[in-house]
């Protein structure tokens, strides 16, 4: 009986097996004697599927309702890609739309657009990754290491406010900050003696100025969710260090980033898995359809948003959707593979 | 002899030490306190210049300095405040009904896929997470949305499309994960079922997580516009940020026209376009900001909860 509990509660999927045999060996351990499982408990293993189900019921349909949703709102979008390989027009609708083939791709293919799309893409995306998590950490080693608690206290609530607006908020503080006319920057420069810039009409300042805003919004977020791993290093860590001679940033290279590597890998992890995903928040409010920006600033994301706003060519935007997430598919695949054959405590899954 | 040179070597590299700790704590003040004031000051000068007259910030450009204080902004937001009420209607009301559904299906959801005895846990589990690794993208759901499901000018068109998130549900299944499952197990015994078991038991159990969870869905219901921006086009099922967002582009637009020296008509000249979007601003983003200084810490106990690993 006893054996056959443990195999039962022992035997796990491969899923967070450590921690759930531990606690079972743990209590099997501690109850020596004869262990006696009330059969409603036990009995689950030895029933036929049909009944393993109707003992189940009410679990099944506890998760019924999110099933249902995620068939509904993902899976059948899934299907719905078809539309990438068809002339898509609203009258005959996804299936009455005559077959293209490779048509739509072939166009997108062609037109140097995919490859500047994408590379833009890119290239914010890992300036936001990269950036954001030397900052992120930064800050909350910096966070960590004040002393004095309401200032601690007080800047961390400023840091983190940012976060709790949407982008068009931010839009409007761009625009009282940096607005040509009546902007604040613009009024110091002109103070100073100094040309005034007009951001609406120059592509250049913004790759520099989008990053900043990316920061400026995640550091608050991105930093305490770091201080909340600083916090699980244990102090004794620091101590031994300290003991042993070793100076303050020996203990911060030593101790501290190496303590902080799993979250900085989980992060870095789910930001790649959405590496050419862009941030159409960000994108779509600060530059929105204004075509003196967009030779430096568009990305995938506006471009499908814009396919799909005209409604000029469904199956064009469903083609460049479909391009976008293969390819962030293969991304996060080949990265969480390389990641687990290197160290599989660092994989996502 | 030796001892006390090496007491000597001792505190003399622990004097090394206090130095670069002093130096980062210096540094570690410095920029800390910059990043708070660059994180905090836009809020206020939203704030003050909502709360000056058109002229005076035309003379002056945006600026932390009142030189005439005016609520004339305000006056004229509320003069005719149906769009605005519509607006705060629809996102309190989204807010509401989606911040609740979304937990009750997060958690519940999370529940069931940590139940050790629950076996077909990892099945669900990859078919929840694979949606967050590949997706058939905008347009496809945007059709099923509108053609198949008639979100165009619908309320649920504001509420259905945030209502559940596989990251929120991963959260709420690890946070689960660690109540006992002895406490499922003798609740069975007792001949509870587990409905029962859930909403008795586990979920008065997991008030830090209700609060986390809840607070993300409520933020991210509060703080949307994407859904309005392409689903609705009657004012009366707007949402706020949306509305916000027409306000600050066709005024915009306006800005522009005036930028390109082109004549405009009297009426848009006397608008006091810039206080005038400052004061919309605040009264989108006013509750959010009052409520901040009480929620942001259980917003930060929650993160931690969201960061322990899943």
């Amino acid at each position: 009986m006893m054996t056959a509990f443990l195999r039962f509660t022992g035997k796990t999927d491969g899923y967070n097996a450590g921690k759930e045999r531990s606690t079972y060996t743990a209590r099997a351990a501690k109850e020596s004697g004869p262990v006696s499982v009330h059969p409603a408990v036990v009995n689950n293993r030895r029933l036929s599927g049909r009944n393993r189900f109707y003992n189940n019921r009410y679990l099944y349909l506890m998760i019924l309702p999110a099933v249902l949703y995620t068939l509904l709102f993902s899976y059948v979008p899934m299907g719905g890609l078809v539309i990438a390989f068809k002339k898509y027009n609203y009258v005959q609708g996804i299936f009455g739309s005559p077959w293209v083939g490779l048509k739509n791709f072939k166009f997108l293919f062609n037109s140097h657009k995919l490859w500047f799309l994408t590379r833009n893409t890119l290239l914010y995306n890992l300036a936001f990754i990269v950036l954001g998590i030397v900052i992120q950490v930064s800050f909350a080693i910096m966070i960590n290491e004040i002393r004095a608690k309401w200032f601690k206290r007080v800047f961390q609530s400023f840091i983190f406010l940012p976060y709790f607006i949407s982008w068009v908020v931010v839009a409007a503080m761009v625009q009282a900050i940096f607005g040509y006319e009546y902007g604040m920057l613009n009024r110091v420069l002109e103070w100073l003696g100094l040309e005034r810039i007009n951001l609406y009409i120059s592509a250049d300042p913004w790759p520099v100025m989008l990053v900043m805003l990316h920061l400026w919004k995640g550091t608050g977020y991105g930093s305490i969710v770091y201080m909340a791993s600083i916090a699980g290093i244990s102090p004794e860590l620091y101590e031994a260090a300290s003991i042993d001679g070793a100076g303050f940033w020996k203990r911060i290279r030593h101790i501290t980033l190496p303590g902080l590597r799993p979250t900085m890998m989980i992060m870095f992890l789910l930001a790649l898995g959405a590496v050419f995903r862009g941030d159409f928040g960000l994108f779509y409010q600060m530059v929105g359809n204004n075509a003196l920006l967009l030779p430096k600033t568009d990305i995938l994301d506006l471009y499908v948003y814009r396919a799909l706003a005209s409604t000029s060519d469904m199956g064009m935007a469903s083609a460049a959707g479909f391009y976008q997430s293969i390819l962030c598919f293969i991304t996060i695949m080949t990265v969480n593979g390389i990641i687990r054959k290197a160290n599989p405590d660092y994989a996502l899954f | 002899m030796t001892t006390t040179t090496l007491k000597d070597l001792k505190s003399a590299k622990r004097k090394i030490t206090e130095k670069d700790r002093i130096a980062f704590n210096v540094i570690a003040y410095i920029l800390v306190a910059v990043m708070g004031l660059l994180c905090m000051l836009p809020f206020l000068l939203v704030f003050i210049t909502s709360l000056t007259t058109e002229s005076a910030l035309m003379h002056h450009g945006y600026s932390f300095f009142i030189s005439e204080f005016s609520t004339q902004a305000y006056d004229l937001a509320f003069r005719n405040p149906q769009k605005i009420l519509w607006a705060y209607r629809n996102t309190t009301c989204a807010t509401l009904i989606g911040t609740t559904l979304s937990v009750m299906l997060s958690t519940m959801t999370g529940y069931v896929l940590q139940r050790p005895d629950f076996r077909p846990r990892n099945k669900f589990s990859l078919f929840f997470f694979f949606t967050t690794l590949f997706n058939g993208g905008l347009v496809p759901w945007y059709i099923l949305c509108t053609r198949y499901l008639g979100f165009k000018n619908n309320f649920i068109a504001l509420v259905l499309p945030l209502m559940f998130s596989v990251w929120n549900m991963i959260i709420a299944k690890n946070y689960l994960k660690g109540i006992p499952y002895e406490i499922t197990e003798s609740a069975k015994i007792d001949g509870a079922n587990d409905l029962l078991i859930f909403f008795r038991l586990i979920l008065p159990l997991s008030l830090p997580l209700i609060a986390t969870l809840g607070l993300f869905a409520a933020l991210a219901y509060w703080n949307d516009w994407y859904n309005s921006m392409l689903f609705i086009t009657k004012d009366e099922y707007k949402s706020l940020q949306y509305f916000l967002q027409e306000m600050l582009n066709s005024m915009q637009a306006l800005k522009n026209l005036v930028n390109s020296g082109m004549d405009v008509s009297q009426l848009s000249r006397n608008l006091p376009q810039e206080t005038l979007k400052m004061a919309m601003t605040m009264i989108t983003t006013g509750p959010i900001i009052l409520l901040y200084p009480f929620v942001q810490r259980f917003f930060i106990k929650g993160l931690v909860i969201g960061a322990v690993k899943g």
